[in-house]
């Protein structure tokens, strides 16, 4: 069946070669290319599209475009896609599609297009491609200066394709647009979020109209962040319905909506039209309609006077009722009939008289759309002749022209975007040698009679069926629950009704919830307001927020010279911030536990070598580098003699570590700082705001070199054969060479820096070579530890043997509120300079107190690993909440060494506690830990001064 | 006694991949990584004597201008900051333009800093390159705003970079990325560059 | 997305910088003559007005120049920015 009943036989933008098939709610229908899936199926006849949310109700076609809150369907193929308005879903081959009551379903599968993101700048961005903002965008783009014009529409136009006005100037001046050579019109694109500093967010659907056929290697949708220095809103109005009984059916749309099926689609919406007016402009639609052959059965005009326009359509056989309004309408799956009645001074009077009908325009007025203009900081003031908000002023560099500041004739418009365009352009300095000429007028204009704005039509007892909120099913009688309830604030309304919450943000129902809401508490709108426009105008989907931004290109992903290395040594990769470090490398048949296992013993007992090139690494050099270090960190290092290295505490003001790492003196002036691989531009950041902002007469200057150098670990007590074996200048003898020292030498034909540093208590030296040289080191270390079983190791190696030693990791065992003294380290904080970062807050009554979490071991029975994060309590039975807490676990291992497994944790007066018996809450059963020293393994420290 | 050790660039590994999307896109792009550059990074006064030895051992000033990159005699000086510049200069000089500088700023309060492997260099050029940056900057690449001669430190996708445009006819850019975000960044291109593939006839 | 003047760079994306609190808030001469209150009145305290407030901000993902701005917390509006050491400028 491929009927289009509806469908004129000429006329209209679509285009009748290219026939479509579609299916809706299982049934295959027939458009056309140009045609939305709303006009489809209006041509098709099909009136109820979906039923509400809340009261099942059914319900049609209510707008043309962005506005609708009714046909919200759920695109089934050929990609599965929720909430979308038929309105403005363009029509495609093989689309199928069904109604949604208001809830959609996401797609269970990985959606395959693409989406991306582009960066734009202009002097001008226009918004909107209506009369007003075409002829803003051509103004502008007459001056040369850059400009863009984004419109949601497949082409531009706006209105005047709804009314089918002025054809030859839309494309006359569209023509002109495309050939500007500094003007970019974007059509489909929808300006959804106008941020601070003229920064609009626009989305671009560019591919959704092709369906199956998009092409796969263009994003089918694109994010636009246009930074504009002037933006003109040309952003057109919404026109407004009227609250009455029963205002919902299918068969009831807005006025100039069905003119635009009419023009835009050549369909007529229905076959017998009853209009409810409180203005001028339904007559047009009234008068299009008739001249289609559409039965127009009368035009109920709540005005009692209303003027030429309801002269011209009287002029054209219309019945037109003047004083009367539309109080019922019937019908059970569309429309049948509408029931008007008389109004006295805006009370009921006289009989009610049924008309049959299977369409009713209704035109309330008209709503600037104001909602860009609202995010950008603009104020808005209520108009009483229009019933309508309009702009009045903005902090922004914006201008509203046109509808949107409630300019009500198509000259006017023209010559409001013009100017705005004009304008907008000689801000910034751009102006044009030819003018933009005005279209020519197309007929005088009538003299237009004023609108009479109408919220609710009088004396009506089911005000529980006037639907303010079409999308949430809101009606009168909800909000005068709502105002009875005590509420006043329009944005308590909406919150306590949930009128304008659903995904049309309340473009149809906003304005009119503040009009029923003012009448209800008896004061004036302009007292009540809007109310708050927030981003995005219309839903975007996630999938296009996120752009390119998902899979791999998530977040960066960094890696270190030697990941080909560690990819084929079969590395397990750990997410370090947004480093990959190896975890560990089972062989073949090995778990975690027994791979880690393997490492460390390899690293206690033989020789082992980890990547360590994540650490930051910054370059601090002049004169007063030592000055400059010495106050920002606890310990001395301006002491420190030129060819050694000291571990270095820094502390923020408030006296928390901030952050660990070595200090190597290169030279007199010159000092090489290692930070925690999560830290690297934070401590520099830290180090730059002193230098410049405290401190700018020291002479001292810090450039990070992360990056220049790979730093490979050589571990265990034969790491020295494997050195010598690569290094035969470098003299590695512990007299030569002791702990804590660097040097200059060739290693494996590579020069290099070798510093005598462990963080595992093992013989230990961190070889550094310029990170193009990464891999040759790497091989060469592992060749010639092939001999002694050389074993790559891993995080998490790291980790068990740094904890046997009880060395904290920042961030792991700190979480900015431990001390140094808190980790049992006292000893890095210098007590003979004057001051450096931190050291007053030491003295502080909470810093110095003796209670204060202390980093501790913990040895809990052999074989149970405790969670980290674990809480501890005193009590081998837990007490009414809230239980006491004793302090939490923060790194917890098997440990091969040990031959058992262990934790470290912050404990309450820890060090004081030694020895003591606490309990973890461990899945439901309480593990009964004993408190050690945290130096478990090797406290003399032997194994690594040898 | 380096010579016959072998360097691996940051991008090595897509060599192959960068030449692939310049040839699938018909040449509207050109992505190429430029292996190797040295690069010095010198911190001085820029207003101290330091500067003008500097302008007299390089043969080029050190840029006062903001943002600004001037080239000669093989190197490129790169604004980075009020008293910060990137010298880069061809593969293989590090250690010689290292000392030249050193010896230049002679005793002066000054940080002369070997960063050659601190950064690798990517080629994106080709008459869409200026699109297809636009995709991961907020730099304004408009020829009235950054022409031939600008530089600028900025975020392309989620990578800190160093952008300069070539004082060439032809459109295109120099795009320093640390050497950990070079694979990131290369798969952003990668992945960017798809758009401009010419379609399959 | 606030536009951030950098007094070095020009306008550049807010994504660039990094906050760094409020500004003139001198680190004390000799922190150790200062009683447990005026420290930590230093530490603690910051001023958090409606409408102009100076502040520091670091070019972080551009020249890596610390500045100072006053920015009007209501609006965002940035109304001067000024160079480190340099004293806060009279706006509107």
């Amino acid at each position: 069946m491929t009927a289009q009943p509806f469908r004129l036989p000429a006329g209209g933008r679509i285009r009748r070669d290219e026939p479509l098939s579609f299916r809706f709610d299982g049934i295959e229908y027939q458009g056309y290319r140009g045609d939305t899936l709303a006009s489809a199926l209006l041509a098709a006849g099909v009136r109820r599209t979906a039923r509400s949310v809340k009261l099942g109700r059914p319900r049609g076609v209510f707008t043309a475009g962005s506005a609708e809150p009714n046909a919200i369907v759920q695109i089934e193929a050929p990609f599965p896609e929720p909430m979308l308005t038929a309105t403005t879903v363009e029509l495609y081959d093989g689309l199928v599609a069904s109604g949604l009551p208001g809830q959609g379903r996401l797609a269970d599968e990985p959606d395959p297009a693409r989406y991306d993101a582009v960066h734009a700048h202009c002097d001008v961005l226009v918004v909107g491609g209506g009369p007003a903002g075409l002829a803003a965008a051509a103004a502008a783009a007459r001056t040369g200066a850059r400009v863009i014009l984004a419109d949601e529409q497949p082409e531009p136009g706006g209105s005047l394709l709804d009314t089918g006005e002025l054809p030859d100037w839309v494309a006359r001046t569209t023509a002109e647009l495309a050939a500007a050579a500094e003007t970019r019109v974007l059509s489909r694109t929808t300006v959804f979020g106008h941020y601070d500093d003229n920064h609009l967010l626009a989305v671009e659907r560019r591919t959704n109209h092709l369906g199956a056929q998009a092409p796969s290697h263009l994003s089918r949708e694109r994010i636009w962040r246009i930074r504009a220095r002037r933006v003109v809103l040309a952003t057109g109005a919404h026109e407004r319905p009227i609250a009455f009984a029963d205002n919902d059916r299918p068969g009831i749309m807005l006025a100039a909506a069905a003119r635009a099926y009419l023009h835009r689609y050549a369909v007529v919406a229905g076959r017998r039209a009853v209009v409810f007016t409180t203005g001028d402009s339904a007559y047009d639609a009234a008068l299009d309609l008739a001249a289609a052959g559409v039965d127009v059965a009368a035009v109920a005009d709540a005005r009692p006077r209303p003027g030429a326009a309801a002269e011209r359509a009287a002029r054209a056989g219309i019945e037109v009722l003047a004083g009367h309004a539309v109080i019922g309408t019937t019908g059970d799956r569309q429309l049948t009939g509408v029931t008007v009645r008389p109004l006295h001074d805006g009370e009921p009077t006289g009989p009610a008289a049924p008309i049959a009908a299977d369409l009713l325009l209704v035109s309330g007025g008209w709503n600037p759309a104001l909602h860009l203009f609202g995010q950008a900081g603009g104020q808005l003031r209520y108009d009483p002749g229009l019933g309508a908000f309009l702009p009045d002023g903005c902090r922004q560099a914006v201008r509203v022209a046109g509808a949107a500041r409630g300019v009500g004739e198509l000259p006017g418009c023209l010559a409001d975007g013009a100017e705005a365009g004009r304008r907008a352009a000689q801000d910034e300095g751009f102006t044009a040698a030819r003018p933009l000429p005005p279209p020519e007028a197309s007929a005088a204009p009538e003299p237009g009679a004023p609108s009479v704005p109408l919220w609710v039509v009088p004396g009506q007892d089911n005000l529980d069926r006037a639907f303010v909120d079409l999308q949430r099913d809101v009606t009168v009688a909800d909000l005068a629950r709502a105002s009875g309830a005590g509420l006043r604030s329009v944005e308590h309304l909406k919150r306590y009704t949930t009128a304008g919450t659903a995904h049309d943000q309340g473009k149809t129902s906003g304005v009119l919830t503040s009009g029923v809401a003012a009448r209800l508490l008896g004061v004036d709108p302009a007292e009540l307001g809007t109310t708050t426009f927030r981003p995005p105008y219309t839903p975007v989907a996630f999938a296009a927020l996120a752009g390119r931004n998902r899979g791999v290109l998530h977040d960066p992903v960094r890696v270190t010279a030697l990941h080909d290395r560690h990819l084929a040594h079969g590395a397990r990769f750990e997410n370090v911030g947004q480093w990959k470090r190896p975890w560990y490398y089972p062989r073949d048949g090995e778990d975690m536990a027994a791979a880690v296992a393997r490492e460390c013993r390899a690293a206690r007992e033989g020789v082992a070598m980890m990547d360590a090139g994540t650490l930051g690494k910054i370059d601090v050099q002049g004169p007063d580098a030592g000055v400059f270090l010495d106050r920002l960190y606890t310990n001395m290092m301006s002491t420190l003699r030129v060819g050694m290295i000291r571990y270095g505490v820094m502390c923020r003001a408030d006296g928390m570590v901030f952050d660990d790492g070595t200090v190597a003196r290169l030279a007199e002036d010159r000092f090489l700082l290692t930070t925690t691989t999560g830290n690297a531009a934070a401590v520099l950041d830290w180090l730059e705001e002193w230098s410049q902002t405290e401190w700018p007469e020291l002479r001292v200057h810090c450039t990070s070199v992360t990056d220049q150098w790979a730093t490979v670990a050589l571990v265990g007590p034969r790491s020295r054969e494997v050195l010598a074996a690569i290094a035969p200048q470098l003299a590695v003898g512990a007299p030569d060479f002791p702990f804590m020292a660097w040097r200059d030498a060739t290693v494996a034909g590579i020069p290099a820096r070798v510093c005598r540093i462990s963080f595992s208590g093992e013989l230990a030296y961190e070889i550094n070579v310029a990170s193009w040289y990464a891999t040759a080191l790497w091989e060469a270390l592992h060749t010639a530890g092939r001999p002694l079983g050389i074993t790559p190791y891993g995080t998490e190696t790291m980790h068990v043997l740094r904890a046997e030693k009880g060395y904290p990791i920042v961030g792991q065992d700190t979480d900015g509120t431990v001390t140094p003294q808190d980790l049992g380290m006292g000893w890095v904080v210098s007590k003979k300079k004057r001051d450096f970062v931190g050291k007053r807050s030491h003295s502080r009554a909470d810093t110095s107190r003796p209670d204060r979490k202390q980093l501790v071991a913990l040895l809990p029975p052999p074989d149970v690993l405790l969670p980290e994060g674990t809480q501890l309590i005193a009590t081998d039975r837990l007490a009414r909440p809230p239980v006491p807490m004793e302090g939490h676990v923060t790194s917890s291992y098997r440990s091969a060494a040990l031959g058992r497994t262990f934790a470290l944790a912050l404990v309450r007066s820890g060090r004081r506690r030694i020895g003591e018996r606490l309990y973890a809450p461990v899945g439901g059963e309480l593990v009964p830990v004993t408190v050690a020293d945290p130096v478990l393994y090797d406290p003399e420290g032997t194994r690594r001064d040898g | 006694m380096v010579e016959h050790v072998e360097k691996h660039s940051p991008l090595g590994g897509f060599a192959a991949r960068l030449a692939a999307a310049t040839r699938a896109s018909g040449g509207a792009v050109r992505l190429a990584e430029l292996p190797f550059l040295t690069q010095v990074n010198v911190r001085l006064d820029a207003k101290g004597p330091a500067a003008d030895a500097v302008r007299l051992a390089l043969g080029i000033p050190l840029p006062v201008a903001p943002n600004t990159m001037v080239r000669g005699g093989g190197l490129a000086a790169l604004w980075l900051g009020p008293d910060e510049w990137l010298v880069v200069g061809p593969p293989g000089t590090a250690s010689g333009l290292e000392a030249r500088l050193r010896g230049a700023v002679g005793g002066t309060h000054a940080a002369v800093t070997d960063v050659s492997a601190q950064r690798t260099a990517l080629l994106v050029a080709g008459p869409r390159s200026r699109d297809l940056l636009a995709h991961g900057t907020s730099l304004d690449l408009h020829p009235r705003s950054f022409g031939p001669g600008r530089c600028a430190q900025t975020l392309l996708a989620r990578a800190q970079v160093v952008l300069a445009a070539r004082d060439e006819r032809r459109p295109g850019f120099w795009l320093l990325v640390r050497s950990s975000f070079a694979g990131y960044l290369a798969e952003w291109l990668l992945d960017a560059a798809v758009e401009y593939a010419e379609p399959p006839s | 997305m606030l536009l951030i003047p950098c007094p070095w760079c020009g306008p550049r994306d807010e994504a660039e910088f990094g906050y760094g609190g409020q500004a003139h808030v001198p680190y004390p001469q000799d922190p150790a003559a200062l009683s447990d209150r005026e420290w930590a009145r230093y530490l603690f305290f910051r001023d958090n007005p409606k409408g102009p407030h100076a502040e520091r901000w670091c070019h972080s993902a551009g020249c890596r120049r610390w500045f100072n701005a006053v920015r009007n917390t209501a609006t965002n509006e940035v109304l001067a920015v000024y160079r480190v050491g340099e004293p806060r400028p009279v706006t509107g």
